[in-house]
């Protein structure tokens, strides 16, 4: 299997959103400032890529400023590509009806990241969920307890060196 | 803390704080869901609840069949509505493959998603009420769920995991009678749904069991990832179907029913009114469905194009959102579900604290969770 590339967006494929994403693009480019923020597209959905050690403060202005008001966080999803895991967050602003994705890419030895619980209480379980499945270490998590895996489970079996289908058929 | 038991001699005056377990086999858990209660008397003074019994890790599964057959394990998700399941994941396949499906699946799968959300809301009536002390309103509303699943059956060829919706448009067309069956299913259906309303919605005993009980503020619903009828009992008119219109919902006539104050009556009470919309969405479909093919593609082996792409939808539970992420070849790299009850009992700490045991039991079904959602 190979491992998807999903670096590195060209400007063709911007000019595949929407006006209300472009439009949505450029605000959030201006609320994060001087932050360092790549702009891309998830098909037909507005995407930004920042930095593991900043996502809590870009969580937060996202969230707390007027222009955007990301008052939901809808999903977090991790992926493993194998060489780094990938942290998806998709955040939902319900009165400006849009939605963005912020991705975070994380070294696959060792996956850490400051945890965004405090800025939405949605997060903590699926922040404990993705410790549970993918070993990602969310830094100031205030419970990180497994969730879905029992105590003393070995291994994190969402990734993909997992063995999984490997049994008997009788 | 002290614990009850060993050899201290209790005196009527001392203060102890119970720990109380609360599941894996509780019939009030509608699952394998385990809480931890500390209670003081009655009062409930902290809870922690306990998921992942029923972990049977569909995600990573997912990632191991082909894309036609990862269908039947998002039936096995949230098992009370499959058909709503099944469709979120063909509509994420066929988005990242840009395709359009036929116009007649497309009114197929409304009318079927829509009268499995009365079922699933006829199911949470009828045990709702077993948890607020109800016993009779569960033989009415299980009358009118097997009603829809004899439909179900006659439609798919089984009554849950139906395996219905594929990629593309449908497994096969319905059969000849469908118009008739519907006429008359529908029929009864508005009688099953006023009978069990006027049943428990006003009933004394009910309204004092739930009216006030578990109420949470939007802000803070919102904060916790809140979606569907349980967001709406707080007040806020959010409905996927409206805001960002999929499939065939743009031309339908319909309201979107709110609450006021975020209870346990007003999150019953929205499903209730839920269910009377999805059959007004289910006559004006039957009476546009237009004939024609109900699949878009021949039989062949699907690989979307390599990319990812997210899709949200609205289950009966709230909303559900499926992140798929393709490399190129005929098996998913990565499935994640966004499960909407996994949200709402993400609140049920903050929602008991404070509350009686027996009113836990009925914040608890007020939530409606499905526990194969919620663990995957």
């Amino acid at each position: 299997m190979t491992t998807v590339e999903d670096k590195g967006q060209t400007d063709g494929e911007l000019n595949a959103l929407s006006q209300k994403g472009q439009d949505l693009l450029n605000t959030v480019t201006r609320v994060l400032g001087s932050r360092q923020v790549k702009t891309g597209v998830l098909l037909d959905r507005p995407q930004i890529s920042v930095d593991p050690q900043e996502i809590a403060e870009v969580c937060r202005s996202l969230k707390d400023d007027p222009r955007t008001s990301f008052k939901t966080l809808l999903c977090m999803a991790a992926v493993d590509y194998k060489e780094y895991i990938q942290m998806v967050y998709f955040l939902l602003s319900m009165e400006k009806e849009y939605t963005l994705a912020v991705k975070v890419d994380l070294p696959y030895d060792s996956p850490q990241l400051p945890t965004i619980s405090g800025v939405w209480r949605a997060a903590d379980w699926y922040e404990r969920e993705a410790h549970d499945l993918f070993g990602v270490e969310f830094e100031g998590h205030p419970d990180p307890s497994p969730l879905l895996l029992y105590e003393g489970f070995e291994g994190y079996p969402g990734r993909k060196e997992f063995p999984f289908h490997e049994y008997d058929e009788y | 803390m002290t614990t009850v038991g060993g050899s201290e001699e209790l005196q009527s005056d001392q203060h102890v704080d119970l720990m109380l377990n609360m599941g894996p086999q509780h019939p009030s858990t509608h699952g394998v869901f385990r809480m931890l209660l500390r209670v003081d008397g009655e009062v409930v003074l902290d809870a922690e609840p306990h998921i992942g019994y029923l972990h049977r890790g569909s995600e990573k599964l997912s990632e191991g069949e082909q894309y036609n057959q990862v269908i039947t394990l998002f039936d096995r998700l949230d098992y009370i509505s499959n058909f709503n399941n099944e469709w979120v994941y063909c509509r994420a396949v066929e988005r990242l493959m840009g395709l359009e499906i036929p116009e007649r699946a497309e009114y197929i799968r409304v009318i079927l998603g829509e009268l499995n959300r009365i079922a699933s809301h006829l199911l949470f009536l009828g045990t709702f009420g077993l948890d607020a002390g109800a016993m009779t309103p569960v033989m009415f509303s299980f009358r009118g769920r097997e009603r829809i699943q004899a439909l179900f059956e006659a439609v798919s060829g089984a009554r849950m995991m139906h395996n219905y919706f594929h990629i593309g448009g449908l497994k096969e067309d319905v059969p000849d009678n469908f118009p008739q069956l519907m006429t008359k299913l529908l029929s009864e259906i508005w009688v099953d749904v006023e009978e069990c309303d006027k049943l428990l919605s006003f009933n004394e005993v009910f309204v004092a069991r739930t009216k006030g009980v578990g109420a949470i503020d939007l802000e803070t619903a919102i904060d916790y990832g809140w979606t569907g009828p349980c967001l709406r009992a707080c007040g806020l008119e959010y409905d996927v179907r409206r805001a960002e219109p999929y499939s065939l919902y743009d031309r339908f006539d319909f309201d979107v029913p709110v609450g006021k104050d975020g209870d346990c009556w007003d999150r019953y009470f929205v499903r209730v009114l839920e269910m009377y919309q999805s059959l007004v969405i289910i006559e004006q479909a039957l009476k546009d469905m237009p004939p024609g093919p109900v699949m878009a593609l021949g039989r062949r082996l699907i690989r979307p194009p390599k990319g990812d792409v997210y899709v949200r939808a609205e289950n009966p539970r709230g909303e559900i959102g499926v992140y798929l992420v393709s490399d190129g070849t005929d098996k998913p790299y990565r499935v994640k579900v966004r499960p909407p009850s996994f949200c709402s009992l993400s609140a049920l700490r903050h929602l008991v604290k404070g509350a009686y045991i027996a009113d836990a039991v009925v914040i608890l079904g007020s939530l409606d969770i499905v526990l194969g959602e919620v663990d995957r």
